[in-house]
């Protein structure tokens, strides 16, 4: 049998994804493939595939990722993208020269007037760079050195659902691969012992019964499901059925596994499958993974001073400043892609007083995170996205009343920052107009931003594809430029 | 009284298994089916030639060349006019053997000369701005391929239509070496395939082995110890076939057909976008299994969903069949210009429509002519114009479980036509979505880009060209002629594309390994005359009679093969292509959790109804939900039998689908899917060993085996090994299982019945158990 099993292994191409990592050390979780067998082969299915990714493409600057999503649409314009003239102007209507007829969601496009509203906190600047921070991010600001801001962001969708979908697949109709999926394809994994691709989520204090996330939009979409991203949970069981009953003990499990791994053994040597031996391996996967997740959640061992650091959120689990201390262990594990999501964001009304909780919920464990990265040297070689789907309206929504305000979503113009890995610290990119509805300089499409991304570990955009239904494709669909001004 | 016995019965069961299998193998081998010979005569026809050659040297257009055309040269040179590059087409004959567009002494293939062929000496050109596909497209030519574009040119560069346009023609049976081996006439064509490759057939698999593989292919569930006993001890001929017939006419024959269907119909239980709130369709479902148990024959079944509303007097039954196209996503996310997502729902219904229907991805027509198949913009704006006029809102109400046009069934119509939907006591009326044209029909504009905003020309209804023509004469322009359209006789694809669904149903891949693509760059048949003799019979001579076709299948020797692997198969086609065995396959999500409700006892096997909330781990949906969703904000389990349905049942919360089935490769229902991924991967074993469903399995299945007085402890261990995997354990094995239990006792100072329930674990984890062998 011994000689079939070596041709399986060597040839057999629907099998593919399931030869994954039987050679060293064993299976990982979505993207726990055999680094070395990394895009050798293609979709199974597909009429021709085989094609070889040669990744990465060029030499990488990052090795792995936090991305935090700011679910909602965060108002750039109370945070980062300072407009005095807005407050100068409060109260007057939107003109029509600066629209000049741009779709609006069926949220304002009845409303009568459009009165502009500056916001009600003050901005300052920051470090030798300069850069504009709201007092709602003061610790954000005191970082301000450290990051990228891309002020120019802009994006084709103007709903949630289909925005959300856009950033994290390239596409506004669900189906696509989630980015995390794409670099677990495309580059695998950096450990045995934990999936590539995890995510995280939490709900803020901004604004409850906020919008919902989907679970597709951590999806593999027609990639194999080996690439999904994994949720870890603050709830008993991190990772989905991952505790063992109770009762049952550590070494009883053991000893199920071994037993099992003969059983299927024998079958193996009866059916001549070499799928069996796959199944076996994801059997001892799941076993290091009973211990590894808890280990890398578990933050007993965390001393106070970086506890502090994190803020008053740090030892609540399922928090934003929780969630932030399990990024940089999973960070420090060698997870590729830690995905964040913090829900909340979408302020239609009453935004002043929503804003002020939501903000507080991440100003404080984002810096922490940036800096605590880069005391322990792993920033260099992490990239951290911050943002949300797209951005808030120059205009109030709603009645406009001297201390509350609404912003409706607005696509056109937004706020993203970047740390790390390559990007340029204590930079800005791209402008806005004098009230912050156009953009007037550098323009950053959500796809080039993806491109960017992609590019920092050493993947050319246009050549990570997969072909599925007879077509390619790519996280950036068939758009995108690598902007090379935001890269040092 | 059985059970005392049982021991006894299975040691000689356990020899008796391959002499039952020589008895049945011979049996078969001398007694071709029935129709056999009636089919010869019936055979008039001539072979499909153009499909059918092995010679190794000889280049086949359709099989070797145009997949690399397809693949590497129609992004710039394919049916798509706006892309297109030197005004030079490559997927029509004429523009093979014309010259370049700058250069009227240079031809693109020259016959005469084929050296001289401009395509040839492209594609070995080194130099970056002559060499073909060009260094900025990255695709390359591998060098195989360039020498098979060359020798097809050297051949003489003979053009032909794609293989899946022309109808199918009912081949003649072929010959074979292993005529001994074969029950039917699927027999022949697998054998002959098989013989032209230098393999050989495997022997009938062991009854006990065949019996649960069809237990689960046609009812969804494993056949009980009983089952199984009462088929290993019956020696008569038909012992098998009395099987089949009994499973193709259980009440859950339909569910297994349906858990298929909906996968295709992306049904789910929530609208699907944003806050994803509840819908009402379980009636559309429970239509389906009812459909599939009455056996509706399939240009029914099918003219019911596409036009059922439309049909002269409609009947309740046929409107309900309609809801099949309001499956697809619907937004209430306030702020969404409502025509647009009106649109998404057109186009998810065309796409939906052809890709079950034609095999076709037609999607890509949506923004532009499609690439690699000669299917235009417009033209998917014709066929999209059928699916335009349904009298809907593209932004609903928020908390509307089905908006309009909907049907309200009530109890009333439970007495009579409907009396198929499981309508519970407590409720007096259901409404779901259904089809229904709106009084003032839309126009329909090709929209550029496929932009909702960017109407152009108007259109009017139609079907690809390529396909079969719509002939207006024959059929109305609506959807009604459509589907009249998709059963007329020399549409090329309606049947290829059914029979292949239902071959991969059995065989795991299909006679074409892409079953919702058909096109250019979908997998060849690698069997095509057997593909069209499946389609022709099907269409011809079964009349579309579903149960029947496939009762054909499964008594085919190919069906009942052994699954065990061959040394000397496996050197030739390692990935059983050509189906020298039977090949073994991971159960579905469906089955592996239905596996483990049945074998303990704890399954429920109640039919339809509203979809039921199982267990699942806490939290999930409010995690996502943040609180919104109205009536699907938290996830309340069920209590009672609720817990225990079979998992079609299983309610589907499209944004956060349940776990039990995602884990094991389900699709999300977000839209069609026509194959399932397979993939083995930590969060299953997890689901498996973890999952408080599996751990109520298994205690409960001990509970039973212990509640039995007087068995031994060898005995108990055999029920249980049995009951779940279907099979009696060897000597090893036995010994192995006893061996965990004795060291579990040890480890745990657990009562024997007790440790019972780990072992019962320990099976319920084997690779057997979720492998239909």
């Amino acid at each position: 049998m011994e000689e079939i099993h070596k041709h399986f292994l060597n040839n057999n191409r629907r099998n593919f994804l399931k030869k994954a990592g039987l050679g060293i050390g064993g299976l990982a979780l979505g993207s726990m493939m055999d680094p070395l067998n990394f895009g050798k082969s293609n979709d199974p299915f597909s009429a021709l595939g085989n094609n070889s990714l040669n990744l990465p493409h060029f030499a990488p600057k990052a090795k792995r990722i936090i991305y935090l999503f700011q679910s909602g649409g965060p108002s750039q314009l109370d945070l980062f993208d300072y407009k005095p003239k807005l407050n100068q102007l409060r109260g007057t209507d939107l003109p029509e020269s600066i629209r000049k007829g741009q779709r609006l969601t069926g949220m304002t496009s009845g409303q009568a007037k459009f009165p502009l509203v500056g916001s009600v906190y003050n901005f300052k600047q920051y470090g030798e760079s300069r850069a504009w921070v709201s007092d709602l991010m003061p610790y954000v600001g005191k970082i301000a050195d450290e990051l990228c801001f891309v002020k120019s962001m802009h994006t084709d969708a103007i709903n949630h659902d289909p925005a959300i979908t856009f950033f994290q697949t390239g596409s506004q109709q669900p189906g696509r691969p989630s980015m995390g999926s794409w670099m677990s394809y495309g580059l695998g994994s950096l450990n045995n012992n934990l999936p590539s691709f995890v995510v995280l989520l939490s709900n803020g204090t901004g604004r409850p019964k906020g919008q919902p996330l989907y679970s597709r939009l951590w999806g593999n979409g027609f990639l194999s499901s080996l690439h999904q991203g994994v949720q870890f949970r603050s709830a008993k069981d991190p990772v989905l059925y991952l505790k063992n009953p109770e009762g049952v003990s550590a070494l009883e499990r053991r000893k199920m596994l071994d037993y099992l791994a003969e059983l299927n053994h024998e079958q193996e040597a009866s059916f001549g499958d070499p799928e069996i031996n796959n199944r076996i391996a994801q059997y001892e996967m799941a076993y290091r993974m009973q211990t590894s997740v808890p280990e890398t959640m578990d933050i007993s061992k965390e001393p106070d001073h970086i506890l502090k650091m994190y803020g008053p959120d740090a030892q609540k689990p399922g928090t934003y400043a929780a969630n932030c201390i399990q990024a940089r262990r999973l960070i420090e594990k060698d997870v590729r892609f830690v995905q964040l999501y913090h829900m909340g964001w979408d302020q239609h009304e009453n935004l002043p007083n929503q804003i002020k909780g939501q903000s507080s919920d991440v100003d404080q464990p984002t810096a922490a995170l940036i800096m605590d990265l880069k005391q322990r040297g792993l920033l260099e070689d992490t990239l951290i996205v911050w943002g949300g789907e797209f951005g808030r309206t120059n205009y109030c929504q709603g009645a406009l009343s001297d201390t509350v305000y609404g912003r409706d979503h607005h696509p056109r113009s937004f706020t993203v920052f970047m740390a790390g890995a390559g990007v340029k610290p204590g930079f800005s990119y791209g402008e806005t107009d004098d009230i912050g509805y156009n953009i007037v300089k550098n323009p950053v499409h959500v796809h080039d931003l993806q491109a960017t991304i992609l590019n920092q570990f050493g993947i050319d955009h246009t050549k990570m594809i997969y072909k599925h239904q007879g077509r390619r494709f790519r996280l950036t669909d068939v758009h995108g430029e690598v902007k090379k001004s935001l890269l040092v | 009284m059985k059970n005392k016995n049982s021991t006894n019965y299975q040691l000689l069961g356990y020899f008796l298994i391959p002499f039952f299998g020589i008895l049945i193998f011979k049996f078969i081998s001398n007694n071709p089916s029935e129709t056999f010979g009636d089919l010869i005569k019936e055979n008039n026809f001539t072979t499909n030639t153009s499909l059918n050659k092995n010679s190794s040297d000889y280049i086949n257009f359709n099989f070797d060349v145009k997949p690399i055309l397809s693949d590497k040269c129609y992004t710039c040179h394919g049916p798509d006019e706006n892309a297109r590059k030197a005004d030079l087409r490559l997927d029509l004959e004429q523009g093979f053997y014309g010259t370049l567009e700058d250069d009227i002494n240079k031809y693109i293939i020259n016959r005469e000369n084929p050296h001289e062929s401009e395509l040839i000496k492209r594609i070995y050109n080194k130099n970056s701005n002559e060499i073909m596909p060009p260094p900025e497209s990255n695709l390359t030519l591998t060098n195989k391929e360039k020498e098979t574009l060359k020798k097809w040119i050297e051949q003489g560069a003979k053009w032909k239509s794609h293989w899946s346009y022309s109808k199918p023609i009912l081949p003649e049976i072929p010959k074979t070496d292993f005529s001994n081996w074969c029950s039917n006439e699927i027999d022949f064509f697998v054998a002959n395939k098989l013989e032209s490759k230098g393999l050989k057939p495997s022997e009938i698999e062991e009854k006990e082995i065949v019996i649960r593989r069809l237990y689960f292919d046609l009812i969804g569930l494993p056949p009980s110890i009983n089952d199984i006993d009462d088929f290993l001890t019956n020696e008569s001929n038909d012992a098998y076939e009395k099987i089949v017939d009994k499973l193709l006419s259980s009440k859950s024959y339909g569910e297994r057909m349906a858990s298929i269907w909906m996968d295709l119909a992306r049904y789910g239980d929530s609208h699907g976008y944003q806050d994803d709130q509840e819908r009402i369709m379980w009636p559309w479902r429970d239509w389906v299994i009812h459909a599939y148990n009455k056996n509706l024959s399939y240009d029914k079944f099918i003219t019911w969903q596409i036009a059922g509303d439309m049909l002269p007097n409609a009947t309740k039954e046929q409107i309900l069949a309609s809801g099949f196209n309001r499956n697809h996503k619907i937004t209430q996310e306030g702020g969404v210009v409502p025509e647009e997502y009106r649109v998404e729902y057109v186009a998810d219904r065309a796409v939906t429509t052809s890709k079950i229907m034609m095999g076709l991805t037609v999607e890509c027509a949506r923004c532009h002519s499609h690439k690699y198949d000669p299917i235009s913009h417009e033209e998917f704006f014709s066929f999209y114009s059928f699916f335009n006029n349904v009298d809907e809102e593209g932004l609903i109400v928020y908390g509307e479980t089905a908006p309009k046009p909907n049907l309200k069934i009530t109890k009333e119509d439970l007495k009579n036509e409907l009396s198929f939907v499981n309508l519970p006591d407590s409720i007096n009326d259901v409404t779901l979505m259904v089809m229904k044209e709106t009084e003032n029909l839309r126009n329909t504009y090709v929209l550029n880009r496929g932009s909702y905003d960017s109407p152009t020309t108007k259109v009017s209804p139609g079907t690809p060209k390529v396909v079969l023509p719509f002939d207006y004469k024959k059929n109305p322009a609506n959807r009604v002629g459509l589907s009249k359209w998709f059963f007329d006789e020399d549409n090329p694809l309606t049947s290829r594309v059914a029979v292949n669904r239902i071959w991969q149903q059995f065989f795991g891949i299909g006679i074409v390994a892409t079953p919702d693509d058909f096109g250019s760059q979908g997998s060849k048949p690698i069997n095509p005359e057997l593909l069209d003799w499946l389609a022709y019979t099907y269409q011809k001579n079964d009349k579309w009679d579903t149960k029947k076709f496939i009762k054909r299948i499964v008594m085919s020797s190919t069906y009942k093969q052994s699954s065990k692997a061959k040394k000397e198969n496996l050197l030739i086609d390692f990935d059983n292509m050509y189906l020298a065995q039977y090949p073994r396959q991971k159960l579905s999500a469906e089955m592996i959790r239905d596996n483990a409700l049945a074998s303990s006892g704890m399954l429920v096997n109640r039919i339809g109804g509203p979809s039921v909330k199982p267990m699942q781990p806490p939290g999930l949906w409010n995690e996502v939900t943040g609180g919104g969703g109205g009536s699907l904000a938290f996830y309340v389990p069920d209590t009672g039998d609720n817990l225990f349905r079979r998992s079609l049942y299983t309610f589907w919360k499209r944004t956060v689908p349940p776990p039990s089935m995602m884990i094991f490769d389900a699709p999300t229902r977000d839209f069609c899917v026509a194959v399932r991924q397979k993939t083995s991967t930590p969060l299953q074993s997890l689901a498996l060993m973890n999952d408080p469903q599996y751990l109520l399995a298994a205690e409960s299945l001990s509970k039973k085996i212990f509640s039995e007085k007087g068995a031994s402890e060898k005995e108990k261990i055999i029920k249980l090994y049995r009951t779940v995997t279907g099979r009696s354990p060897n000597k090893t094995e036995l010994l192995k299982l006893n061996s965990y239990l004795n060291e579990v006792k040890k480890i745990n100072k657990y009562s024997d019945e007790k440790a019972f329930i780990s072992l019962s674990v320990l099976v319920y984890n084997l690779d057997e158990t979720t492998q239909k062998s």
